[in-house]
């Protein structure tokens, strides 16, 4: 079986003299999450709707799986789950039939249909609900109702906006522990957001957008140190036991880490003087030192600092 | 570009099919709204009103012909209950997608535009036939009360007909507005004015003092509804005199039957293919 993507080509969207969107390449493939950052305006959910067709290009084309979205919407979109903006939903359906609706709207077997809608709404924990009117639901519920409806028909593609949005920090909580599920599961997920830390701890990669353009895109790492000749590159490891003070100055002095900042007793930050490759050699060292590493990844800090170093001229 | 194989995916269904799921639920969307309740109220309303009035004051206009009680009863009221049906059901129908966001949770689905706007035309179609269909039972009512239960005129069943022809023109041309503006309010107020208002005046002044037939009129064309109930069926043209010294020569046109369904069905095609290519265009900006 391919492996599911998601490609734009030239994409543009202009609006009158107001250019949305300019000339967007980008092609992300694999089962891997994929941050989309950038300040407001800077045209990520432009992007997000024109590969759902909300809105239509001025010119180039988005495709999914290799069928062009604007042209073949029902084909490009059949093995899609969306979640644009914090949609409404009708609301004098309960949240039973509104799933079912986009279960059936997207082909769920008639036989599955209940068992489809029962599997998304124990995922957003939403199973109290079911058969309760959505118009008397508050925001973070009809947000998670719109998770589960994006989860709906095993997707192999999803597109989320800000994907969080009007949740609570349990339920903030519970889509990231869904989003780290899906990409088990061998489905790409495109997703903006605001949120660094949320993007440093559920993505792969990330694409970096301003002003209708893409500034950067590629594994979170590499973007980070693309940018470490001004700010060093920040990883953040992760212990399953304590670690000894007597560790810790062994590791200050490993070549190639400038400053370590401890966390707690089994979580420290590693400021680097390089890029990945300082990253790669550091890891293999804290590895030689047996102390019992369980995570090792650019901290949100990092991507923070890129983050303003890339925006830092954005209004 | 290279396409993907999907292996064993789920089909998505064909666009009647996708029609019949959006029709389903938008459907269960009204009839479960407080606007189906109030105009179920309404139509029982004005039912329970003239029920009254003709049981007790027995006006002559009513009872002395069994075509006469329908013509009075059911003529005067149905095209109110058909434009308040249209109006309610219809106003906000597409451009609530957008004001609301409803749109946003249906549109990135693999389903067309063309299946959402018809899916929900045909559900605002069948609540409005059934806010009709409640009055006609109080109209019918009243009549076997009055006439006996085999004297149903077959100018009723003509008059039906044309009134849910009429109920599908006006649901066209409230969709039409509907997907013209982003607005509710301004799609529900704009039909509502042009149909109880607008159409009315600008068809009188036309007729009385230009002396045109108002055959582009969807109004105009409804007045079949009430003229199949006439015996014999109104003449095409009727001129009065009024003001002083009679001067004053008033024209009215009567529609014809074929003219009326006409420009029903008219109105129907033509709003309705207009307001599905607005829809197939709009933006989710």
């Amino acid at each position: 079986m391919n492996v599911p993507s998601i490609q734009a080509i030239s994409l543009t969207k202009k609006y009158g003299s107001f250019t949305a969107l300019s000339n967007l390449n980008i092609k992300i493939e694999g089962a891997k999450c994929v941050g989309f950052l950038g300040p407001n305006g800077a045209g990520k959910t432009t992007t997000l709707k024109l590969f759902t067709d909300m809105i239509r290009p001025t010119s180039g084309q988005a495709f999914i799986n290799g069928i062009d979205v604007h042209k073949e919407k029902k084909k490009a979109l059949a093995s899609v789950g969306t979640l644009i903006e914090t949609p409404q939903i009708y609301p004098s359906l309960t949240e039973r039939e509104a799933l079912l609706m986009v279960a059936e709207i997207k082909g769920v077997p008639p036989d599955s249909l209940e068992k489809s809608v029962k599997e998304v709404v124990d995922k957003v924990k939403m199973q109290a609900w079911l058969d309760k009117k959505i118009g008397k639901m508050s925001k973070g519920m009809q947000q998670r109702i719109n998770v589960a409806a994006a989860l709906l028909g095993d997707p192999e593609v999803v597109l989320l906006d800000e994907p969080t949005s009007g949740l609570d920090p349990r339920g903030m909580s519970e889509v990231r522990d869904i989003i780290k599920d899906l990409k088990k599961e061998n489905r790409l997920i495109f997703m903006s957001s605001h949120i660094l830390s949320e993007v440093s701890e559920m993505c792969d990669e990330v694409a970096m957008i301003d002003h209708g353009k893409l500034l950067a895109y590629g594994p979170i790492e590499d973007v980070v140190s693309r940018f470490s000749d001004k700010h060093a590159g920040v990883v953040e490891v992760s212990l399953i036991k304590p670690i000894k003070d007597s560790a810790l100055k062994r590791i200050r002095t490993i070549n190639g880490v400038r400053s370590l900042e401890k966390l707690d007793t089994r979580r420290f930050n590693l400021k680097l003087s390089g890029g990945i490759k300082t990253q790669q050699a550091v890891l293999a060292k804290l590895v030689k030192l047996n102390i019992g590493i369980i995570g090792f990844k650019p901290s949100s800090s990092a991507l923070e600092e890129t983050y303003l170093s890339v925006f830092k001229e954005t209004v | 570009m290279e396409k993907l194989n999907l292996g064993k995916r789920n089909v998505v269904p064909n666009g009647a099919r996708q029609i019949l799921i959006m029709t389903k639920y938008t459907f269960l969307d009204y009839f479960r709204s407080r606007r189906f309740f109030v105009l179920l109220i309404i139509a029982l309303a004005i039912g329970a009103l003239l029920t009254g009035i003709v049981g007790y004051f027995r006006p002559a206009s009513f009872i002395t012909s069994v075509l006469a009680f329908y013509s009075s009863w059911w003529g005067t009221s149905v095209t109110f209950i058909v434009i308040l049906s249209a109006v309610f059901f219809g106003g906000d129908a597409i451009s609530g997608e957008f004001q609301n966001k409803t749109g946003y949770f249906l549109v990135g689905n693999p389903i067309r535009r063309s299946s959402i706007y018809i899916g929900k035309y045909l559900a605002a179609f069948i609540a409005a036939v059934i806010i009709l269909a409640v009055f006609t039972v109080i109209t019918l009512g009243n009549g076997f009360y009055y006439f006996g239960s085999s004297s149903i005129p077959y100018q009723f069943v003509e008059s039906f007909i044309l009134a849910i022809l009429y109920t599908a023109s006006a649901l066209g041309l409230t969709f039409f507005f509907s997907s013209l503006f982003k607005s509710s309010t301004m799609s529900i107020l704009t039909t509502i004015i042009l149909l109880l208002f607008v159409f009315s005046l600008v068809s009188v002044l036309i007729e009385s003092l230009a002396n045109i037939q108002p055959t582009f009129i969807l109004t105009y064309g409804a007045q079949v509804i009430t003229n199949v109930l006439s015996n014999p069926y109104p003449p095409a043209v009727t001129t009065s005199s009024a003001g002083p010294g009679s001067h004053f020569i008033l024209t009215v046109y009567n529609v014809g039957l074929s003219e009326g369904i006409a420009i029903m069905l008219v109105y129907f095609a033509v709003a309705s293919v207009a307001g599905l290519l607005i829809f197939e265009r709009k933006e989710f900006i």
